[in-house]
This record gives structure tokens, C-alpha cells and sequence, in this order.
């Protein structure tokens, strides 16, 4: 129990893009802080597997935390994004309809937009719907065009966040499951964990599909948490990017439609599907979700071809029953708790504001003065891949190791890999290096680099490749030395 | 901004030192051309041969049985012999339709070079798991067998103790049989499609030696596993390669393994502006295998996928050849005549066909997969729709590329023709 003796001023329990922009906008104050969190890295839970998007801010009901904080986060997303050095772009989105009873309903949602004071919004026609993007059904009647709708990077922010958090002294405990939480006697907070029991003056619970246990352990106001998953696909980079925009479909009687967009590294991402499911973590994809994708695209794309399909995947949307996110002092409990609960899409627009609105309430709790020394976040280095061949022939001088590419889909050098273990909150797996580096992320899907990502790890944890996982946990790649695996199974020889 | 480099002159460069690469290097120097350099981003030559330790190659070209490594390494020591410049650990990551090659390493940095020809024998790599879009969870212990081959025969370690196999392609049937001899279980190896796709010496040698079953018509549609794989279950599927509900089997494994395919690697030659063909997933080549640019050339599994290494060589020293002879300004003359893919073939390569009419022609090679199982078929050329050529076939399988040689006669009859078609006949044609 080695963490008893240690009094923090803040816990926060969550590391994906809430809890670490809570921790980030903390960070600027002199706190001593601590981030915890279930998984082996930061951002491996909903704020890896979603849409990428950042919201204009037309479809959330005005008047709710969720319109606006989107409207507000998004806002502060360019200058954040460039401050990190996280890929960010803001291509703007179109929401389709393909009947006149569609357009009512982007009507609607064009008041919205107003009522949340999102600028530029638009009803177009056909021909400029297919002026614009050339490859839209050409039975598409009329949309809604959002000039201010962003893309970012997701995981990518996480890691950025996290980092900055970190340089300035917030401490991050993962692979660390939280048990329980529960008030002290001498009005503190107790955290309980896997690995050891933490004290500390406040705590913050972004813990995503896992907020609604931890609120319920201390709040006489029960949440409901529904774990509603979301299936995609990934297609692969292609010299004539099919759609510049986010191409969202009109909500009809038949649901809610699904999105063609183009993400900040030029991939296409198709989905997702929406299914309320009992176990939380469960992120497998499956036959029925992934087709149902399929069949919903080709309104959007009639030409969509599978063979350009790199990967799927699903991520968990934290739905809380009323529909609304709760940020803030955690009602119903004693003094010194706060939350970001229900945070599901636009979370990640959202997260920037919760994370300075969340991070200034729980420091003036504390009591806590903005730092004078605080440092600011270094933006991470352009990537290989996006480098002139003057900044290539740089980067090479400073450090030879950018002459060697190990990740061929995605041109990543090993010099960038040995930097996304060597960061402040670095990578630890296979899946780590993939996410900040986008070693793997191609179209072999790691076939050719892992042996070697997995090598680099090795040296640069100093670790043999029996311990290197994929993400953490019991997740090894390997299981034994051929020596070992043939004497397991012919144990009398030699 | 541009770079500042000055551009390093070089009559061929090619990219790839592999089969394909290091015997279009032999046969451009022996051709007489001296300015050569072939670039490897392995920190070794032999390509993927250097993984593939089990024997069997070689048998066309050397009459004897080598192991991968044997078979490379007489290709490394004759290109030392004749002290080709052959440089390792140096990554291309450019090439443009002038034949400029950009190319990075740790030994000599960014480096430029302007090439009169550029041979492209970049190989291939594995279909992974997301290509299929295989339902389930994303855990460790899913690997392509490519994968799984270079942990075992290059590193020394074992990616799984139990594991069913998904394709029947080459690499996986090896690995079914070098992950037992390991001491791992193969329980299973499953494949779509009603036939294998790999050599049957393979599922003999393999498979049936080893007591692994091979289910046909059967896929994975489900993996499961939080962190580690732990079971997968296998369907059999319909005629239009669907899942019937009803059959599944469930193998409890930990890993899985998939041979489900190669693709060529074409980035660079798709950077560079070459004409692609949707059949072979390669580029488009004449009889030269010169792509549409003039000077840039293909050979190997860069430009389709071969069974057998004997003939990614015999291939490679033609396109070795015609380089040289394109920067000795001998190239061929006459008009192209594209081929066709007839009834049953799937990506005959050549393309097309260059043809000087009245000129001394010589025998050309057409290379093709039929699209399924034939027995006692006829592979029947035609020029303009007339039947110029006619072989018998035994067997057919999509498993092994079918080679036809057309002779000079045959060529001759084609120099007037507008298309040349290839196509696979049960009937006997009468030739004209």
C-alpha cells in the first residue's frame, strides 16, 4: 500500500480525452495531481474508437451541457490542436437528405445551429451537394452545409494532453483499475485501486462507460450508464481522396444514418452503427453491425468498394439515460467530488471545454494559483510522412535513426518510434507506438514493422520480446523460445 | 523547399534485392551495362526467401531442392562475383515517370538519384485480417502467416501454442507444418473458397502428412479473446461465400494464423504514374515487361503473385535484360497489341505484346491463373478472335499460375491483330 502515505490534491480517474484534458488545464495550477486509469495507456478506451470528429455544434438540443460545450470546444480546437501539434483540420461536413420530408428536418436542425450560435450554416441543392463532392449519391436532394465541422486526430490529443499534464507534474498510475471510491472521515477522498489505495483532497471522474458505477458508489442521485457500441470502417489512403467533408446522413423515422468522412490522416472512415450492449467493454466487432455499415454507406456512397477496407473496429459511446452530459460537482455527494459523466458524442468536441471549465472549478476548490513556471506543451514534430525532402534531410542530420524506415504503409521512422516510447507518458505496446507513431496503421496492419516495433521496445524498455504485448495485460505477442515451446510439448527429449 | 542534393547519375537502378531484383541485376550487368545499383530496405539481400527455410526451391531453374536462404544466396554471391552494387538497409521512397529515385538510410541519409531505367521488383506483402473485415475482438495472437514465419525461422520465438489457420495459400500450409514441428497444435486450416489456393505438394507435405484437416468452403466468422485470442469459430459457406447459419465449429486456439492472400507491393509504382491493372493488382507490361513509361520495368511478385521463385528469376532476367537494352538503346520497335483475359483467365502477363512485322520473333511467355478448377481443359489463344494456339491441360487450379509459350509462328499470325486473347476452352479449337 505504498500510495497511502501520499496526499494528492486531485485524483482523476480517467485517462482518455476528458479526464486528460481535466488533467492538462489541472496541470497549469500547482497542484499534485494523479491520473488513473484501468488500461495500459492512455486514450485505450472510447477516445480511440470514434468518429474523429469535431462537431459544428448543430445537432445537440439547445439549452443542454451537451450544446454548449460542443459549440465551445470546438471553438478552441484549432488553437489547442496547433499548440499540441496534433493533426486537426476543418474541412466542414454536409448532412444529407434525400427527400422533401428530409428537408424539414434539416430545417430543424439548420435552427438549431442557430440557436446554438454555430456559424455558417446552409441549406444546399443538389448541384452544389455534387459540385462539392462529386462522389455523393446523385439522388441526394438537399443538406445542411457546416463550414466550422472539424476533423482531429483523437488518440492522438489524448497523448498530447496526457504528455503536457505530465511535464508539468500530474503523475499517471495505468493499468490500475479503480475499486472503489468513498469520502474520509477527515473529509478527504479515498481511491482504491488494483495496485495500492490513494488519498486526496478532490477527485474527478471521467471514467467514461465506467463513471456512471463510480458516481452511483457516492451520489444519492443515481445515473444510468447504457453502453451503446459503434462498429466502423477503415479504409485505406488513396491518391483521389473520394470525400474531402464529413458526410453525415439525415436522421429519419428509420434511424439515425451513418457518416462517410475523411480523417485528419486521409483514411476514409465509414460508420457507426449504434447498439445498446450489457457488457461495457465488449468492443468485438460483428457480422450483422458491420454489414448494417455496408448497407447504410452506399445511400451516402454508391460507390464504396470493400476492397480498399484496411480494418473495423468499435468503440463504446458512455450514453447516460437522460441524454445529457453531467460535468461538474457531483450532486448528492460530500464536497470536494466532480465529473464528466454521459460523455459520449460530441465528447470529443466537448472536451476541451469541459477540460478547462472542469479543470478551473476543481482548482479554485482547492484553493490552488495558477503556476508561473508552467510549461508550455511542445508540439509534437511533423511526421516523417508529411516532411519536404529539405526537412527529411534535416531530421536525418540530427538524428540518423530517421534513415530508417520501419513502418513502410506509413513511412514511420525508427527515430520517430524511439521518441513516442522516450515521451512523457510513452508508449508501452504494440498498439502505444501504432497510436502516436502510426507504425501499423496501414494497410499491412503491422504484417512487416511489428517484429521490429516490437525489437525497438525491447531495447528501449530494456525487456525481452516475451513481455512485449499488443496492448497491455495478458496481450503477449509471443508465448515462448522455440526451445521452450518443443520441450513443453515433447517434454523427454532434449 | 526543395533539396539541395545534387543527383546521383546511374544507368539502372532497381529497387528490391530479392529474386527478382538481384537476377534483373545479374542480367542487366551481364548485358554489359556497369552503372547499376540496386537499393534494399532489408538490412540484407534474399527478400523473403531468407525467412523461408523449408526446401523445395529451385527445382526448375537449379534441378535440385534449396532452401530459401540457399536459393538467395547463390543469387548474393554471383552478384558479389560480379560486384554488382548492391546496398542494403536503404529505403526508396519515391520514384517519379523521369526516373528520379529518392531513397533514405541511415548509412548515407537522403539520397537522389536520376536513373536511365528503373527495374521495380519491390515484391509483395500479406492480406491482414482487417482486409476481410473478420468480426470479433481486436486481441493479440492474429497474425499473418508471413508474420508468424519471420518470429519463428528469423527470431527464434513462437507466436502461439494452439492455432487454426485461415487460407490456404503457401505460406500458410508451411507454417501448418513448421508451427508443428515446433510443437504447436494446427488444429484446423480453413479456406473459403471449394479448392486450396496453394501448390498441392504443399497440402500433401504439410496437411495430410501431418493429420491437419482442411476444411473447404469453410471461413472464420467469429474471434474471440479480450487480450489473447481464445477461440475462433469456423462456417461453412454457401456458393456465393456466405456464412450458413447452422454450421459453425468452434476451435479453442490462441492464436490464428492467415494466408489469405498477397498483393503486390505497388506504392512506388503507383506514385510514379504507371498504369495499373485492376486483374493483377500490378502494373501493365509489355513483352519487355516495360511498364507504359518508357525505361521503368517490372518483374516478380511487384508485378503479379508467382508460386514458385524459379519463375520470379526466369522473369526478372528478361525485364534485367530488356533494361540493358533500353539504356543501350536497342529496345524493341513494332506496335503493341494488347492481350485480353479470355473466358476462365485471370491476369495473363504479359499485357502486352510489342510486334515489328516481318521481324524475327521471339518466343514469348504468357503467364495467367484460370479462375477456377478445370480438368482436361484448352488454353486457346486468339488473335482477332481466330484461334492461333492450343494447348491441352491436365488440371487446372487457381493455385498454379499456368504458363504458355508463344513461338514465332504464332506471333507471326498475330502481327495484324488488333487484340490477342487468352481464354481456357473445353473444346478442342479448330486453329486457323
Amino acid at each position: 500500500m505504498k500510495g497511502m502515505g501520499i496526499m494528492y490534491d486531485a485524483i482523476i480517474i480517467g485517462a482518455g480525452v476528458v479526464g486528460c484534458a481535466v488533467a492538462q488545464q489541472m496541470a497549469k495550477y500547482g497542484g499534485k495531481l494523479l491520473v488513473v486509469d484501468r488500461m495500459e495507456d492512455v486514450a485505450d478506451g472510447a477516445s480511440k474508437a470514434n468518429s474523429g470528429i469535431v462537431h459544428a455544434g448543430f445537432d445537440a438540443h439547445p439549452g443542454t451541457e451537451k450544446a454548449r460545450l460542443n459549440v465551445k470546444g470546438s471553438k478552441m480546437y484549432g488553437a489547442l490542436a496547433r499548440e499540441l501539434g496534433v493533426p486537426y483540420g476543418q474541412p466542414g461536413a454536409l448532412v444529407l437528405g434525400f427527400s422533401e420530408e428530409d428537408r424539414e428536418t434539416l430545417k430543424k436542425l439548420l435552427a438549431q445551429a442557430e440557436a446554438n450560435e454555430v456559424e455558417g450554416c446552409r441549406i444546399v441543392e443538389r448541384d452544389e451537394i455534387l459540385a462539392m463532392e462529386p462522389n455523393t449519391n446523385p439522388e441526394v436532394v438537399c443538406a445542411l452545409y457546416a463550414p466550422t465541422s472539424g476533423l482531429v486526430s483523437p488518440y492522438e490529443m489524448t497523448c498530447a494532453l496526457a504528455d503536457s499534464a505530465a511535464e508539468n507534474g500530474a503523475e499517471f498510475s495505468l493499468a490500475n483499475p479503480v475499486l472503489e471510491i468513498k469520502p474520509t472521515a477527515d473529509g478527504n477522498w479515498l481511491v482504491i485501486t488494483e495496485r495500492d489505495e490513494y488519498k486526496a483532497r478532490a477527485i474527478v471522474n471521467c471514467a467514461g462507460i465506467g463513471s456512471g458505477v463510480l458516481h452511483n458508489m457516492i451520489s444519492t442521485r443515481k445515473v444510468k450508464m447504457i453502453a451503446r457500441r459503434g462498429e466502423y470502417y477503415l479504409l485505406d489512403h488513396m491518391a483521389d481522396i473520394p470525400f474531402t467533408m464529413t458526410m453525415f446522413q439525415c436522421p429519419t423515422k428509420m434511424g439515425k444514418g451513418v457518416l462517410v468522412s475523411p480523417t485528419t490522416h486521409g483514411n476514409i472512415l465509414l460508420g457507426p452503427t449504434a447498439d445498446d450492449i450489457d457488457n461495457g467493454y465488449d468492443v468485438a466487432t460483428t457480422r450483422k453491425g458491420l454489414d448494417t455499415v455496408m448497407d447504410k454507406v452506399r445511400l451516402t456512397w454508391p460507390k464504396v468498394n470493400l476492397r480498399q477496407v484496411i480494418t473495423t473496429f468499435s468503440g463504446i459511446r458512455a450514453h447516460e439515460e437522460n441524454g445529457d452530459f453531467i460535468i461538474g460537482k457531483v450532486e448528492g455527494a460530500p464536497a470536494g467530488a466532480y465529473e464528466a459523466v454521459g460523455v459520449e458524442s460530441p465528447g470529443l468536441s466537448a472536451a476541451p471545454a469541459i477540460g478547462q471549465e472542469l479543470g478551473d472549478e476543481v482548482a479554485a476548490f482547492l484553493g490552488l494559483e495558477k503556476k508561473a513556471d508552467w510549461k508550455k506543451p511542445t508540439p509534437l514534430p511533423r511526421s516523417f510522412r508529411n516532411m519536404t525532402d529539405a526537412e527529411r534531410e534535416e531530421a536525418y542530420k540530427k538524428d540518423p535513426e530517421y534513415g530508417v524506415l520501419v513502418c513502410r504503409c506509413e513511412q514511420v521512422t525508427e527515430a520517430e518510434i524511439r521518441a513516442a516510447i522516450r515521451r512523457p507518458v510513452g508508449a508501452r505496446s504494440i498498439d502505444g507506438v501504432k497510436r502516436r507513431t502510426r507504425a501499423g496503421m496501414g494497410r499491412c496492419q503491422g504484417g512487416f514493422c511489428s517484429p521490429r516495433v516490437m525489437e525497438i521496445l525491447c531495447e528501449e524498455l530494456g525487456v525481452s520480446p516475451l513481455e512485449i504485448t499488443k496492448c497491455g495485460g495478458e496481450s503477449k505477442l509471443l508465448v515462448g523460445t522455440l526451445h521452450q515451446i518443443a520441450k513443453e510439448a515433447r517434454p523427454d527429449e532434449n | 523547399m526543395k533539396t539541395e542534393l545534387p543527383a546521383i547519375q546511374v544507368d539502372i537502378l532497381l529497387v528490391g534485392a530479392g529474386p527478382a531484383g538481384l537476377a534483373a541485376a545479374i542480367a542487366a550487368k551481364k548485358a554489359g551495362v556497369d552503372s547499376l545499383i540496386v537499393l534494399e530496405r532489408e538490412d540484407n539481400a534474399g527478400g523473403i526467401l531468407r525467412q523461408c527455410i523449408h526446401n523445395g526451391f529451385g527445382l526448375h531453374r537449379f534441378k535440385e531442392e534449396l532452401t530459401g536462404p540457399e536459393y538467395a544466396q547463390r543469387d548474393i554471391d554471383t552478384a558479389n562475383e560480379m560486384e554488382i552494387d548492391v546496398r542494403t538497409g536503404v529505403t526508396v521512397l519515391s520514384v517519379t515517370k523521369d526516373k528520379v529515385v529518392t531513397a533514405i538510410s541511415k548509412k548515407y541519409g537522403l539520397q537522389i538519384f536520376q536513373a536511365k531505367a528503373v527495374v521495380l521488383a519491390m515484391g509483395c506483402r500479406e492480406r491482414p485480417r482487417g482486409a476481410l473485415a473478420i468480426p470479433g475482438t481486436r486481441c493479440a495472437g492474429i497474425y499473418s502467416a508471413g508474420t508468424a514465419q519471420k518470429f519463428v525461422n528469423l527470431e527464434g520465438y513462437m507466436p502461439g501454442r494452439t492455432c487454426v489457420i485461415l487460407g490456404s495459400g503457401d505460406i500458410g500450409l508451411i507454417m501448418a507444418r513448421r508451427m508443428t514441428l515446433q510443437g504447436a497444435k494446427v488444429l484446423a486450416c480453413v479456406e473459403l473458397m471449394p479448392f486450396s489456393s496453394g501448390l498441392n505438394r504443399n497440402i500433401v507435405q504439410c496437411l495430410h502428412d501431418y493429420n491437419i484437416p482442411l476444411y473447404l468452403s469453410h471461413t472464420v466468422t467469429d474471434i474471440r479473446g479480450k487480450e489473447r485470442v481464445t477461440g475462433v469459430t469456423v462456417s461453412q459457406v454457401d456458393e456465393n461465400r456466405r456464412p450458413i447459419p447452422g454450421t459453425e465449429i468452434e476451435f479453442e486456439c490462441d492464436t490464428l494464423l492467415l494466408s489469405v492472400g498477397l498483393i503486390p507491393e505497388n506504392e512506388l509504382t503507383i506514385g510514379a504514374g504507371v498504369e495499373m491493372s485492376p486483374a493483377t493488382s500490378g502494373a501493365v507490361v509489355d513483352d519487355h515487361l516495360q511498364t507504359n513509361i518508357p525505361g521503368i520495368f517490372a518483374c516478380g511478385n511487384v508485378l503479379h503473385v508467382h508460386d514458385l521463385v524459379d519463375f520470379v528469376s526466369n522473369e526478372s532476367f528478361k525485364a534485367g535484360q530488356a533494361a540493358a537494352d533500353f539504356v543501350q538503346g536497342k529496345q524493341a520497335n513494332g506496335r503493341v497489341i494488347p492481350v485480353k483475359d479470355g473466358a476462365g483467365v485471370r491476369g495473363a502477363v504479359p499485357q502486352q505484346i510489342r510486334l515489328e512485322k516481318g521481324a524475327e520473333h521471339e518466343n514469348v511467355d504468357v503467364m495467367f491463373r484460370p479462375d477456377r478448377v478445370y480438368q482436361n481443359p484448352y488454353v486457346v489463344v486468339k488473335a482477332d478472335g481466330k484461334p492461333i494456339f492450343s494447348q491441352k491441360k491436365m488440371i487446372m487450379a487457381p493455385g498454379e499460375m499456368a504458363n504458355i509459350t508463344l513461338n514465332a509462328k504464332q506471333l507471326a499470325a498475330c502481327e495484324d491483330a488488333e487484340t490477342i486473347e487468352v481464354s481456357i476452352s473445353m473444346e478442342k479449337p479448330v486453329l486457323a
